[in-house]
């Protein structure tokens, strides 16, 4: 195991102090999240994926704690405790360690330990603004800090869940598809089902409950469950309650009676999942085809364009940007505006810097309403050896 | 016999090590304990070359994977849940024909709505948002669990690490789901669980297995090489 994580101390510090005195100097207060994090935050936030790549322990008081794998989530908990009620709009920074599991040691583009350098803008009202905002700052981080060359890759969390509302079908897929998005392997087994059998396999017994039960009858339903039990002397266990049992059963009975999705709404979702295209292209490419299928997207496609304008205003070249829809699937706490700031073609070292909407964590986290929050994070030992690469 | 003696490494208690005594036993090869009456060592009698080491069964699983013994017989679901690649620094020799028992996912009898792994993402969907956490899964058997369930697709769960009665868990309220090793069910059945029908994760039993992570010269594979020869006329 190595003694010293990096060997560009000095110079990572040097830079470090650079981005932070400009995140100070926007108005982005430091402090200092702890590097020790409970485990259930992050295991429940982020799953097993994080799990694999954290090092979790127990302590001698049987509490299982973490060394925080990212520092997003200790930010949120810092603007907590200081904001319980979450109604105060924040501007925080910070700059350390985070830690993560590489297999076989990791090396020095994938460190074990690495140092983050981010910004978290949380309680802001003007949502494209604070997106702009966000975003411009990090490219402006690493632009002063040396990196001339870097393209920017864009998502938007947001339109996906604004074209599975467009679409006529159940509230109850609309909830499985919101769900399965995170998982891509997952999510076209899911579409493959809705788009035949939309209630999947059943065996005979189940087939047979499930006709027991009324569709329009809940509690009625419920009591047929609880009778079901009783018969075959099965007692109820566990956190799972009769009310989320029979609901389960409701919605695979309800979808025994459904239409499957449409092949038309399969293809939508494919090509709008393969869209990868320059930022305002991109976008209206997607207005075309969700209009053609006469589908209307709601706010989702002005609030895209309005923040395109901003980061346009911010200085962004537009031109330069990709915008991806797929982009931003394996982070689970996005919800929006999601970016990267990238060096193309080398792979996971070349991904500078990351950041994006993140509105559910907060409330996640104990805040008592939902709280509008934008972040970014940059990996400053990346940057450094892009810089580096630069200069060379 | 000249150099280094092989080391092979026997179950220290239980079923197994009754088994594995009767096996070596029946093949010839009588295991002895040197010194201390509890002592953890032995030989085999009148076959030099070999030393034996009592240990834990998990504990040979993890020692043949750092290369610290040669040889040991250990359950197959000890060993593919060593180490994060599986078996790459373990090679099964022989299976040997007892201490079988399955390791499965099992459920709540009372999830009605639940008997296939394809059943649990959209379980862990509508539980999240109910209870705003992921469901547990219980198990002894960290690294199966997550290699099966990535397998079949299911993500939105979490590990909750049990080291014994794991099959209490779900009504302790410890856990949802429980990933562990049964050879009978009775136990599950008595703690009101199911196992999905298609959850069964590893037909396991006892196996005869030798490390790869270590240095195997002449006289220790001609050592190998005698005792599997007494083992298989014997109908291991």
């Amino acid at each position: 195991m190595v003694a010293e994580p990096t060997a560009s101390y000095a110079a990572l510090q040097a830079q470090a102090n650079a981005i932070t005195e400009l995140f100070n100097m926007r108005g982005y207060e430091l402090v200092a999240p702890a590097y020790l994090q409970p485990a259930d935050l992050f295991l429940d936030r982020m799953g097993e994926a994080i799990r694999g790549r954290t090092y979790v322990f127990t302590d001698l008081d049987g509490e299982e704690l973490c060394l925080r794998p990212d520092v997003t989530l200790p930010a949120c908990r810092v603007y907590l405790e200081r904001y319980p009620k979450a109604d105060v709009e924040a501007r925080l920074c910070y700059n350390g360690p985070a830690f993560r599991y590489q297999p076989g040691g990791g090396d020095e583009t994938r460190p074990r330990e690495f140092r983050q350098a981010g910004i978290e803008y949380i309680g802001g009202t003007d949502r494209p603004g604070a997106e702009a905002e966000v975003t411009a700052l990090a490219v402006e981080a690493v632009r002063d800090a040396g990196l001339e060359t870097f393209s920017i890759r864009i998502g938007d969390l947001g339109l996906f869940a604004a074209l599975v509302q467009a679409l006529d079908i159940p509230d109850r897929w609309r909830l499985r598809l919101h769900h399965f998005f995170w998982r891509p392997p997952v999510f076209r087994n899911l579409l493959r089902q809705l788009s035949t059998v939309p209630a999947g396999e059943m065996n005979d017994a189940e087939a047979a409950l499930l006709g027991t039960l009324d569709l329009d009858d809940r509690s009625e339903s419920e009591a047929r469950v609880a009778a079901h039990l009783e018969k075959d002397g099965i007692p109820l266990e566990g956190t799972r309650s009769l009310s989320e049992i029979t609901e389960r059963l409701l919605d695979r009975a309800a979808d025994a009676k459904q239409q499957p999705l449409s092949d038309a709404a399969v293809k939508l979702f494919e090509s709008y999942l393969a869209v990868s295209a320059p930022a305002r292209a991109a976008l209206e490419r997607i207005e075309r085809e969700t209009k053609e299928a006469g589908l209307g997207m709601g706010e989702a496609l002005s609030a895209a364009h309005a923040r395109l304008d901003r980061l346009s205003e911010a200085g962004i070249d537009l031109d330069a940007a990709t915008f991806s829809a797929e982009f931003g699937r394996d982070l689970e706490y996005y919800t929006g505006h999601v970016f990267q700031i990238e060096i193309p073609g080398r792979g996971r070292a070349g991904h500078i810097a990351g950041g994006g909407r993140y509105d559910d964590l907060l409330q996640g986290l104990g805040a008592p309403q939902p709280t509008p929050a934008v972040g970014s994070a940059i990996h400053t030992e990346r940057l450094l050896a892009a810089v580096r690469g630069d200069a060379a | 016999m000249s150099g280094d003696p092989l080391i092979l490494a026997l179950p220290s208690k239980g079923r197994l090590m009754e088994r594995a005594g009767e096996l070596f036993e029946a093949s010839g090869l009588p295991v002895r304990k040197t010194g201390h009456e509890r002592g953890y060592r032995g030989e085999i009698d009148g076959y030099g070359g070999v030393e034996i080491a009592f240990l834990s069964a998990t504990e040979i699983a993890y020692q043949l994977g750092l290369g610290r013994i040669h040889l040991g017989i250990t359950g197959e679901d000890l060993i593919r849940e060593s180490g994060r690649d599986g078996v790459s620094r373990t090679e099964i020799v022989r299976p040997l024909g007892f201490g079988k028992a399955d390791v499965v996912v099992a459920v709540p009898e009372c999830w009605l709505d639940v008997s296939r792994m394809g059943d649990l993402e959209d379980v862990a969907a509508t539980f999240f948002r109910e209870h705003g956490r992921r469901l547990r899964v219980a198990t002894k058997y960290m690294n199966l669990t997550r290699r099966f369930f990535s397998d079949k697709g299911v993500t939105g769960y979490r590990l909750v690490e049990s080291l014994g009665a794991t099959e209490g868990t779900v009504a302790a309220g410890t856990a949802e789901i429980i990933v562990d090793i049964t050879s009978t069910g009775t136990t599950l059945k008595a703690n009101h669980l199911k196992v999905l029908s298609d959850g069964l994760i590893l037909e396991s039993q006892a196996v005869l297995a030798k490390s790869t992570a270590v240095d195997w010269p002449s006289h220790i594979s001609e050592a190998l090489t005698g005792i599997l020869s007494r083992l298989d006329t014997n109908g291991a």
